[in-house]
């Protein structure tokens, strides 16, 4: 249980965790499912139970394609895509420096790491 | 008097149907607010004839409040539209009087909403007590 | 010279634990026109009750304040109280030292300080109060009910039972609703039509009972017990005097192509049709969207073949009006549209079906006579998934922020009856959770799945893909095996969410009633008057209100009868008197009063008065009608004049009470 995280997740994406009815329609929808140790409902109960330690060390951040697949389709309107990010963004920053620059990226990437993925981040650190 | 001691007069005026059921929702629950909120209950909100605002601040009130059904829950299906409409123009009149705009307020609460009724009151008065007493408009002569 | 008596009350120690009550009365007692000053443990009790009326006996007391719970809860009973000991019961006052003070204080001395403060505001008001007696307007015995469902067929039946009219106004050409369409029932699987369709015939046979189908509310007037309501009989063509139902005109209609509404457009019928056959009442109606005669002028087959002469090309719409004393709305509910859910591909494939179209695919007067075949290629179906959830408990813009209710229950049904039915056919069930709150359902749920091998599955489907071989590929998250299961089906059905019928809406605006975001009626208390809307003499039956199942609609309907029974039993039926009037010297005719008033209870009328210098001018001045105004007192605040003010919450009465909270 890490609550400074729990909270600099659930600030950074701007998710409520606390709006997910279980339902797991997000998993279902999930075409990057099968690649993922932790699926899309799990980021979203985990980051309620403040288990994020296990979810930044996890593959599962970078097998995320970001396609919002989940966000589109959540009834209760949790956007699990973004917790995602975040994590991934926490993963990043415990890394140390605050930003990616582009010089990093290659080593960084290797030929698993999804293309979509790539712009995601760049969509994130561009701000 | 100093300002610790500043204690507050309130007037709230609350429609029957559903802000006074909100208030004694929050009595049921136990809410706390402070006890410088007197409550007048009128049948609905466009009851309250813009005269009853004037004459609490002539006789020395330092706020007031009115209260509410949500809107298009009125029971009377267009009271609480009519009281928007009049506290507006009352309460833009009252500013330029030099009774500040935060000494007035209208607020929504239904008869479900007892937490929201004491939060409202709690920072209204918590609003009014720093503003401090009112002196613009009170008649003097209503001192004994 | 008033002589006001206090009664405060310690409600145990509710009330007593943080005021202090001796320090309350004895304040209380020094006020002006106080003559008398009380204190008492429990003042409702009857000892407490006594205690006031003697009071008022002995001291001949004018006017009474007691200081106790909220005024919501025994203002009534006090106000008996003093109408017992000769007193009236309008100048009674309550001051609110339960719920306003003693309750949410916690410290002794500020709470007995405000309860003297309260205290004081009610003398100041009481002191102003003017006798007032209720005036009474006779109740039109006769009761309309909006909607012809279960609901609506239940009411009807128990008002006529006791012995008043009841009409019932239906929009579609025949009584029935949703029960008609539903193939079976749970949790005992009896037949709906095989129960639903003696109650439609008791309705036609009802001498009491007159039904308006393919009839629609137009507009409401007046107030409880006195309701002038006009009622739109739409153009049917068909005279329903002379028609007797024998369906020969249908068979011989040449518009064959005509979507069926009863089968939800899953087959097609005559332009002039019966919904089915056991409609109430039996006959025939025109779909002029459809009809040749209607829109070329060429056909006139049914004329023709009419041996009744029945047919009435020229017929128009009629608007009848009636009086009510009570209206029940049972106006239903309709599944949600879809058309927000791709990812189900309902629009894209025929095989993606409602639960509620389901119940048409598999009921023997359907549009396979019982046989479930898909609907595409009218094959046997080897696998079917099962979605609840489809659009309940979603707060997203398509779906609606409530759970429907009724299809944890049906589904288990559909599962149960297709296995039973066809054992070789696969059935999975994904769900969120199986609520199943009521008698003999969890047992049904579990027979379904011990009993008859139904695959419930944890997780919401994410996609339905239509494959080219005609199968739907079924994507979803098991969330118990944490895994993702694909299924290959040949049917899909959703359970779509049910919203109130669109009727609904119009209909509570006419009726003054309230609604919910939803579109829910609001019933008057969600507790303890379940079947009532806050409007006086409007009353709720069946899923108008919330959603409902069978069990729960008819109980509900029954409920709702007693009531209006209760209302029309009366013969006369006291008004508030709290509503306003005006002062014919001030009011200067400006029709500012009239324009604000909800209930158009503001007329003005033309009135003699004779002028300072002895001539007579007629003036125009305004009148309330005291048994429609519901006495919000909008007008007495729109007034210029000041002439317009509200009994028992004058302009008086509330400047005195600021007076004495400014003190």
């Amino acid at each position: 249980m890490n609550n400074n995280l729990k909270e600099e997740i659930i600030r950074t994406s701007g998710v409520n965790v606390l709006k997910c009815m279980r339902c797991g329609k997000c998993s279902g929808t999930c075409p990057s499912y099968g690649e993922m140790e932790y699926h899309p409902h799990q980021f979203v109960y985990m980051v309620e139970k403040g288990e994020i330690d296990k979810l930044m060390d996890s593959p599962s951040i970078y097998k995320c394609l970001s396609c919002f697949a989940c966000v589109e389709r959540c009834p209760r309107g949790v956007e699990p895509a973004k917790i995602v990010e975040a994590v991934r963004l926490a993963a990043t920053r415990r890394q140390g420096g605050n930003h990616l620059t582009a010089e990093e990226i290659p080593c960084i990437v290797d030929d698993d790491t999804p293309g979509q993925l790539l712009v995601s981040a760049f969509r994130k650190y561009k701000k | 008097m100093s300002m610790n001691e500043f204690k507050p007069k309130i007037v709230a005026f609350c429609c029957n149907w559903c802000s006074y059921a909100g208030a004694d929702l929050a009595g049921t629950n136990r809410l706390n607010y402070p006890a410088d909120v007197k409550i007048i209950r009128v049948p609905c909100s466009c009851r309250v004839n813009p005269l009853f605002i004037l004459r609490a601040f002539q006789r020395g009130a330092d706020g007031v409040i009115l209260c509410g059904c949500h809107p298009g829950d009125c029971h009377y299906t267009t009271g609480n539209y009519y009281a928007r409409r009049r506290m507006t123009l009352l309460f833009s009149m009252l500013d330029y009087l030099g009774i500040e705009k935060e000494r007035t307020r209208v607020e929504w609460v239904s008869a479900a909403e007892g937490a929201k009724f004491a939060t409202v009151m709690n920072d209204f008065v918590k609003t009014v007590t720093e503003l401090g007493e009112n002196k613009r408009l009170e008649d003097l002569r209503c001192k004994k | 010279m008033q002589k006001i008596g206090v009664f405060v009350c310690h409600c145990g120690t509710n009330i007593a634990g943080t005021v202090d009550v001796k320090a309350v009365a004895e304040a209380l007692g020094k006020e002006p026109g106080v003559v008398f000053s009380a204190e008492y443990p429990y003042m409702c009790s009857e000892a407490g009750q006594n205690l006031i009326k003697n009071a008022i006996k002995d001291y001949g007391l004018t006017g009474i304040v007691v200081c106790s719970c909220s005024p919501r809860m025994h203002e009534a009973t006090f106000r008996k109280t003093a109408a017992a000991a000769g007193l009236n019961s309008y100048m009674v006052e309550i001051a609110n030292i339960r719920e306003q003070c003693s309750w949410i204080h916690k410290d002794i001395k500020v709470a007995t300080e405000k309860a003297i403060v309260l205290g004081r505001t009610a003398i100041a008001k009481v002191a102003l109060n003017t006798p007032l007696t209720a005036s009474s307007s006779p109740v039109v015995k006769r009761a309309l009910v909006i909607g012809g469902g279960i609901a609506g067929i239940q009411t009807a039946l128990d008002i006529a039972d006791a012995g008043y009219e009841v009409d019932i106004v239906e929009k579609e050409p025949t009584i029935g609703g949703k029960m008609a369409q539903i193939d079976k029932t749970f949790p005992t699987l009896d037949c709906a039509a095989c129960i639903l369709t003696p109650k439609m015939v008791d309705c036609a046979q009802n001498e009491k009972i007159h039904i308006y189908s393919y009839s629609e509310v137009e507009s409401v007037k007046g107030f409880v017990g006195n309701f002038t309501v006009s009622i739109k009989k739409k153009a049917r063509y068909v005279d329903e005097t002379k028609c007797t139902g024998c369906g020969l005109c249908t068979e011989k209609c040449p518009m064959k192509k005509t979507p069926n509404l009863f089968n939800l457009g899953l087959d097609n019928r005559s332009a002039i049709y019966i919904p089915f056959a056991q409609a109430i009442p039996k006959v025939a109606t025109i779909d002029a969207d459809y009809c040749n005669m209607l829109k070329n002028g060429k056909c006139g087959v049914c004329s023709k073949v009419c041996a009744a002469g029945a047919i009435d090309y020229k017929q128009k719409d009629q608007i009848i009006e009636e009086k009510y004393g009570a209206i029940v709305v049972a106006t239903g509910f309709n599944p949600i549209k879809l058309d927000g859910y791709d990812e189900f591909a309902y629009n894209e494939s025929p095989d993606v079906v409602t639960s509620l179209e389901l119940e048409r695919l598999m009921n023997a007067a359907g549009p396979n006579g019982g046989t479930l075949l898909r609907p595409s290629d009218k094959t046997h179906p080897k696998t079917i998934v099962f979605v609840q959830c489809v659009g309940s408990r979603d707060t997203t813009d398509c779906g609606k922020p409530y759970c429907s209710k009724i299809c944890c229950m049906y589904t288990a049904k559909h599962a149960m009856l297709i296995r039973d039915k066809y054992p070789d056919t696969e059935v999975y069930v994904f769900y969120i959770d199986v609520r199943t709150p009521g008698k003999n359902f969890d047992e049904f749920y579990r027979r379904a799945v011990e009993e008859y091998g139904v695959h419930y599955i944890k997780g919401m489907v994410g996609k339905v893909m239509p494959q080219p071989d005609g199968k739907l590929l079924v994507r979803a998250a098991d969330l118990i095996m944490n895994e993702q299961v694909m299924i290959n089906a040949d049917m899909v059905v959703l359970a779509a969410a049910i919203e109130p019928d669109k009727t609904a809406r119009p209909l509570a605006t006419m009726l003054t009633a309230s609604m919910d975001t939803n579109d829910f009626f609001t019933e008057a208390h969600p507790k303890l008057r379940p079947v009532e809307s806050p409007t006086a003499g409007i009353f709720l039956s069946g899923v108008c209100q919330g959603p409902k199942d069978i069990p729960e609609t008819v109980a509900q309907a029954s409920a709702a009868a007693a009531k209006v029974i209760g209302l029309l039993a009366k013969d006369k039926l006291l008004s508030n008197p709290c509503v306003a009037h005006s002062d014919e010297n001030l009011c200067n005719g400006c029709s500012s009063c009239e324009r604000v008033c909800p209930y158009g209870a503001i007329s003005y009328v033309d009135k003699e008065f004779r002028m300072p210098d002895r001539t007579t001018k007629i003036r125009r001045v305004a009148s309330v009608n005291a048994a429609v105004c519901q006495g919000c007192g909008a007008c007495t605040v729109a007034c210029p004049s000041g002439a317009m003010d509200l009994s028992g919450f004058s302009n008086k009465q509330i400047m005195a009470e600021v007076d004495a909270i400014c003190r």
